[in-house]
């Protein structure tokens, strides 16, 4: 592991001008995805500075919703009253994700930067567009079993990438429509989740559109127009603490069976999490059937892609969609 | 606080001392001697520019000493302070076996930085129980075969007494799951899930 050098800050203002201050230099809070990295020198950073004391922790109710501040763990949103209470999808996807041990150490900011796992992109003797633009994917023609299958770029796909967004919490944000409120030299502003993480296109090294001298500060989760219930469903390789194959974030508003609004959004199959608002619309004024739900998932996995040891991801997705719209609806 | 101790460590092996007055303080600053400094292979990067004083409080016990920006607390605690009992597994946040308590809350010290941790109250396996009065989880592994070979003991331990904490031991199903960050290759989850309802039922929890 190369040696770096180590910066405390205890404002937003400093950290950012901390970060600024040397090239190369990574926030680090629950380190839980970087001190990973840098041991298996996917990241090398010359500098970290340690965000981890800012005060940036509160979890608060707002005129239009709720504000959880970039540094609050993930344990700690998880079980918070008011995420239990406004979004229970969020506490849901958070449970679902990681391990107990994980979850008290990695933040909201953290696990919006969460870096792909994708074998290739995590062994530096292989080609990967993501940690060395230009050399190829590895997976392409690789085991890529838990590639995406969805969102692919159009061009020559080794100039690409077929990696996932690996977090759950970045799914259930993105059927939230969470807002990510962020600091910079050049001011604050707001990106809406939707725009926050990105489609690997030709430049996979940029996983977000998050600009290297900003800083997250917090997320705001819009109340919904409409009482409903949601539900998050992951499927994994086993019961417990591993990522997600595929998983969906439904949330739907159903009076007298007929569906007012609906929420839905995939993860494990893209590059960012994957949500159509144009399906969502078609299902507004249907009845909330599995035959309804069905066509949905049709739907949204049509163009998609399977590689070589992945295309069972496609019938997987649609299923998984099926029960979870059905969990909801309930 | 009368186990409240301070400890200096010179930053180049095991070598340890208890700290006699506060005004040793200050050796921590001092560079190595050079007769160290010469024997040290020519291999090794020259860090000695890179490291930082710190105080790090484990166990009840002050320490003071310089580290790397890149030592995580796991390796630091192993092989400088001499607190062994946290294992290196996976060493990368997989395996659980380097859980310890930090602020009272369950963490994986293999991904935490040392220097990351000043001011915070970091509790071992060796800060649980003690041969002589071992935790009430101890007491309970033995009594339910809750280990075989022993490697993944301690962070079970330690995943286990805050999960009894935190009151996620409602069940079989509960505590699986929220055991579900440590790994045993042995194969000893039945005996470690009974150890942990053992306690639950007999209040012990502390």
């Amino acid at each position: 592991m190369k040696n770096f050098g180590y910066a405390e800050a205890s404002q937003p203002a400093q950290a950012i001008q901390l970060l600024g201050a040397q090239p190369n230099s990574q926030f680090i809070a629950g380190g839980t995805n970087l001190v990973d990295l840098i041991k298996y020198d996917v990241m090398q950073p010359d500098r970290v500075v340690d965000i981890s004391r800012l005060p940036l922790t509160t979890i608060e109710k707002t005129a239009t919703g709720l504000r959880i501040g970039a540094l609050a763990r993930n344990s700690d949103m998880a079980e918070h009253p008011l995420v239990k209470q406004h979004a229970p999808l969020l506490a849901e996807a958070l449970l679902a994700g990681a391990s107990p041990q994980l979850r008290n150490m990695a933040t909201l900011g953290g696990n919006l930067m969460q870096r792909t796992r994708c074998y290739y992109f995590y062994d530096p003797s292989q080609p990967c567009n993501k940690r060395n633009p230009g050399s190829g994917c590895g997976a392409l023609e690789g085991y890529n079993r838990i590639h995406a299958i969805l969102g692919l770029d159009t061009g020559d796909l080794n100039k690409s990438c077929i990696a996932t967004n690996p977090s759950d919490m970045n799914v259930a944000l993105a059927a939230l429509e969470a807002v990510v409120n962020v600091s910079g030299p050049a001011g604050e502003r707001s990106i809406p989740i939707a725009e926050f993480h990105r489609l690997a296109g030709t430049t996979p090294q940029q996983d977000t559109n998050l600009k290297p001298d900003e800083l997250i500060l917090s997320v705001d989760i819009p109340t919904a127009k409409q009482a409903g219930k949601s539900h998050y469903l992951k499927v994994r390789d086993r019961a417990s603490y591993a990522f997600a194959l595929v998983s969906v974030a439904a949330r739907l508003s159903v009076e007298n069976g007929t569906i007012r609004e609906a929420r839905l959004a995939l993860g494990g199959v893209a590059h960012k999490p994957w949500r159509m608002t144009a399906v969502e619309q078609t299902l507004v004024g249907k009845p909330a059937t599995e035959a309804t739900f069905r066509q949905a998932a049709t739907t949204l996995l049509t163009g998609a892609r399977g590689f070589a040891h992945n295309a069972f991801k496609v019938s997987l997705a649609q299923s998984a969609i099926v029960q979870a719209l059905q969990e909801a609806a309930v | 606080m009368a186990q409240h101790e301070k400890y200096l460590i010179d930053g180049a092996g095991r070598r340890w001392f208890l700290k006699q007055s506060s005004a040793l303080a200050g050796l921590v600053m001092l560079p190595p001697l050079a007769t160290q400094a010469e024997s040290v292979p020519t291999a090794m990067p020259d860090t000695t520019a890179t490291t930082q004083p710190i105080s790090l409080r484990i166990n009840k016990k002050t320490y003071k000493l310089a580290v790397e920006p890149r030592e995580t607390l796991l390796d630091l605690m192993r092989e400088r302070l001499n607190l062994t009992g946290s294992k290196k597994g996976c060493d990368h946040g997989q395996c659980g076996a380097c859980t310890v308590h930090i602020d009272g809350r369950r963490a994986n010290a293999c991904l935490t930085l040392a220097i990351m941790q000043q001011g915070r109250d970091i509790t071992t396996i060796e800060g649980l129980g003690t041969p002589d009065k071992l935790h009430p989880l101890q007491a309970a592994f033995i009594e339910h075969d809750g280990f075989q070979c022993g490697f993944c003991t301690p962070g079970q331990l330690m995943s286990g007494a805050a999960l009894l904490r935190e009151g996620h031991a409602g069940s079989p199903d509960e505590i699986r799951e929220w055991m579900s960050g440590n790994i045993c290759r042995c194969g000893a989850y039945p005996g470690i899930v009974a150890a942990i309802q053992s306690v639950q039922k007999g209040g012990t929890t502390k």
